[in-house]
C-alpha cells in the first residue's frame, strides 16, 4: 500500500469514527426530544395555561402557577444578573487585565461556573431561608444568581477578549476616554457574543430544579408573592412526576415538553445573534 | 521648525531595553520615514509621541518627547488631549463596528459638537482627502467591515484626519495592501503634508524614498542615521545606513 493510500485509509477510518460519535449523541437527544413529544402532547391543552395546579387525585387544572412562577424567578434572576455579570466581565477584561485581582476573581468565577448547583440552593438556604424564617421567591432568585453571573461574566470575559487589541488602540489614538471607548467600540464589536451569553445563561436557570428545591420551595397555588413560596416549572415536573396520581403525571410531562420547547428556542436565539455580525 | 522633539529617549518593555537615547526633530508639515529591520524600534518610537504605551503597565519611557514647547512625558499633559492632537493609523486597518459615517463622526463627536449639516460636511471633507469619498458616498450608513481592505484603510486614514491632528503617524500603513491601494496611500501621504506633520514607519525602501522628505536609519533599538531622504538614500554618513539601503545588511 502507498503512503497515499495509507492516509485515505486513515482518513476513512477517522471519519467512520467521529459520525458514529456524532450519530452515538444525537440518538439519545432525539429520543428525548421524541419522548418529551409524544408525552407531552396529548396533555397540551388551553387549561394549562389558564388554570392553576389541580388538587391531589382530582381532575384537570394545568400550570398557570408554574409557568408564573418560573417566568418571574428567571426574570428577576435575569434582569439582577445580566448587569452584574457584564460589569463584573467589564472589569476583568477592561480594567483589571494586568492585575492580580482580576486574576483571583476570574478564577473563583470559574470555580462558581464549575460548582454545583444543589451547593448554590443549599448556600442560599443557610443564609437567607433559615434567617429570614421562611422559604421564599427572593430566595430562589438569589440562587439563580449564583447560577446565573458567572455563566455571563464568562461569555462577557471570552468575547471581550476577542476584540482586537488595536480596535481599542484605535479608539485611544482618536482621544477617546475610556468608558467612551467602552461603550461605543469593544462592547458594540462583541455584543452578539455577550447576548448569546445571556440568553444560554437564561435557557440554563430555566431548566435548573436543584437551587429552588430548599429556596423558592413550590407552591401548589397561584401566587405572585415573592417574599412566600413560589410555584416553578422544575420542581413542579420533579413533584408532579414522582406522585402516584395520573392527571399529575400528565402534568408533569405537559411541563417537561413546554420547558424543553421554551430552552430550544432561547438556544436557537441565540445562535441566531451569534451569527449576526456587524 | 521642528514640530516634535525626542532627547535622550529611553524605552523599556520590562526589563527589556527597546530604545537607547534616541534624539530627534521631526520637521513640521514634512514627512519623515522609520525604517530599519524588525524588531529594531521603529514602531515603539511612534507610540511614544502619541503615549500609546502608557496602556501597558509594564511599558516605561524615560527622557523628553516635547511637542509645542511641552514634554508629554512629564504626566502633566492630559493623555486624551493629546491624541486628539494626534492622529494614528496601524498596519491593519481598523474599522469601528459601526457605519461608514459612524466611523469618521465618532472621532469627531468626542472633542466637538457639531449640527448634523456640519458634521456631514467634516465626515465629507475628512473622506475626500482621504481618496474615499467618491468609493463611499453612495453607502455610508453601510458597515465599515463591508469595505475592502485598502478602503478600510483609507477609512482609518480619514478618521484620523477628520479630528484635524497637528501630527499623523502612519504605522507600515500599506503592509497589509496591494499595489494599488499602496500607490494611492502615497499619494494621500504626499498630499496631507501639506497640512499636517507625517512619521510613517515602513519596511518599504522604495516606499521610504519616493514619499519622505527625511529618513531615520534605526538599529536594535538605536538612531543610527537622521537626515534628508535623498542623502540618506544617495549618500549616507555611515556605513550601516549604506548596507541596509543597499541590501547588503546582515
Amino acid at each position: 500500500m502507498t503512503l497515499y493510500q495509507r492516509r485515505k485509509m486513515a482518513n476513512m477510518i477517522a471519519l467512520t469514527l467521529s459520525l458514529m460519535a456524532m450519530a452515538f449523541g444525537l440518538i439519545w437527544l432525539l429520543w428525548i426530544l421524541e419522548t418529551t413529544i409524544v408525552k407531552g402532547f396529548s396533555a397540551l391543552s388551553w387549561s394549562l395555561l389558564t388554570e392553576s395546579t389541580p388538587a391531589a387525585g382530582s381532575l384537570g387544572g394545568g400550570l398557570l402557577n408554574a409557568l408564573v412562577g418560573s417566568l418571574l424567578l428567571v426574570f428577576f434572576a435575569t434582569v439582577l444578573g445580566t448587569p452584574i455579570g457584564l460589569l463584573a466581565g467589564i472589569y476583568l477584561v477592561e480594567y483589571g487585565r494586568f492585575t492580580w485581582l482580576a486574576k483571583v476573581v476570574a478564577f473563583v468565577n470559574d470555580v462558581l461556573l464549575a460548582g454545583p448547583s444543589i451547593v448554590m440552593g443549599l448556600f442560599v438556604y443557610a443564609v437567607i431561608v433559615v434567617p429570614t424564617g421562611g422559604y421564599s421567591g427572593w430566595a430562589g432568585v438569589v440562587a439563580l444568581l449564583l447560577i446565573q453571573i458567572p455563566i455571563v461574566i464568562r461569555t462577557t470575559e471570552n468575547m471581550l477578549l476577542l476584540v482586537p487589541q488595536t480596535l481599542r488602540e484605535a479608539a485611544f489614538a482618536l482621544g477617546a476616554p475610556k468608558w467612551k471607548m467602552i461603550l461605543a467600540i469593544t462592547l458594540k464589536a462583541a455584543r452578539a457574543g455577550i447576548m448569546t451569553g445571556i440568553l444560554l445563561g437564561i435557557a440554563r436557570i430555566t431548566g435548573e430544579t436543584a437551587p429552588l428545591l430548599f429556596t423558592a420551595l413550590n407552591n401548589l397555588f397561584f401566587s405572585v408573592d415573592m417574599s412566600g413560596p413560589m410555584a416553578n416549572l422544575p420542581k413542579m415536573i420533579y413533584d408532579f412526576a414522582m406522585s402516584p396520581y395520573p392527571r399529575w403525571q400528565e402534568i408533569a410531562w405537559a411541563g417537561v415538553l413546554l420547558i424543553t420547547m421554551g430552552v430550544l428556542f432561547l438556544n436557537i436565539l441565540a445562535r441566531f445573534f451569534s451569527r449576526k455580525k456587524f | 521648525m521642528s514640530k516634535l522633539t525626542t532627547r535622550d529617549l529611553n524605552f523599556y518593555y520590562g526589563d527589556f531595553h527597546a530604545l537607547k537615547s534616541i534624539s530627534l526633530e521631526i520637521p513640521e508639515k514634512k514627512v519623515t520615514a522609520f525604517i530599519g529591520p524588525s524588531g529594531c524600534g521603529k514602531s515603539t518610537l511612534l507610540r511614544t509621541f502619541n503615549q500609546m504605551f502608557a496602556l501597558y503597565p509594564d511599558q516605561r519611557a524615560t527622557g523628553e518627547v516635547i511637542m509645542n514647547g511641552v514634554n508629554l512625558l512629564s504626566g502633566k499633559q492630559d493623555v486624551s488631549l493629546l491624541r486628539a492632537k494626534i492622529g494614528m493609523v496601524f498596519q491593519k486597518p481598523t474599522p469601528f463596528p459601526m457605519s461608514i459615517y459612524d466611523n469618521i463622526a465618532f472621532g469627531i463627536k468626542l472633542y466637538e459638537q457639531l449640527p448634523r449639516s456640519e458634521l456631514d460636511l467634516r465626515v465629507e471633507s475628512a473622506l475626500t482627502r482621504a481618496a474615499l469619498w467618491h468609493e463611499v458616498k453612495d453607502k455610508l450608513n453601510q458597515s465599515g467591515y463591508s469595505l475592502s481592505g485598502g478602503q478600510q484603510q483609507r477609512l482609518c486614514i480619514a478618521r484620523g484626519i477628520a479630528i484635524e491632528p497637528e501630527i499623523l503617524l502612519l504605522d507600515e500603513p500599506c503592509s497589509a495592501l496591494d499595489p494599488i491601494s499602496t500607490t494611492k496611500i502615497e499619494e494621500l501621504i504626499t498630499e496631507l503634508k501639506k497640512d499636517y506633520t507625517v512619521v510613517i514607519v515602513t519596511h518599504n525602501m522604495q516606499q521610504a524614498a519616493r514619499c519622505s522628505d527625511f529618513t531615520a536609519y534605526m538599529y536594535l533599538g538605536e538612531l543610527i542615521e537622521f537626515g534628508k531622504t535623498q542623502k540618506i538614500f544617495v549618500k549616507p554618513d555611515r556605513k550601516e545606513t549604506e548596507d541596509y539601503i543597499t541590501g547588503r545588511f546582515g
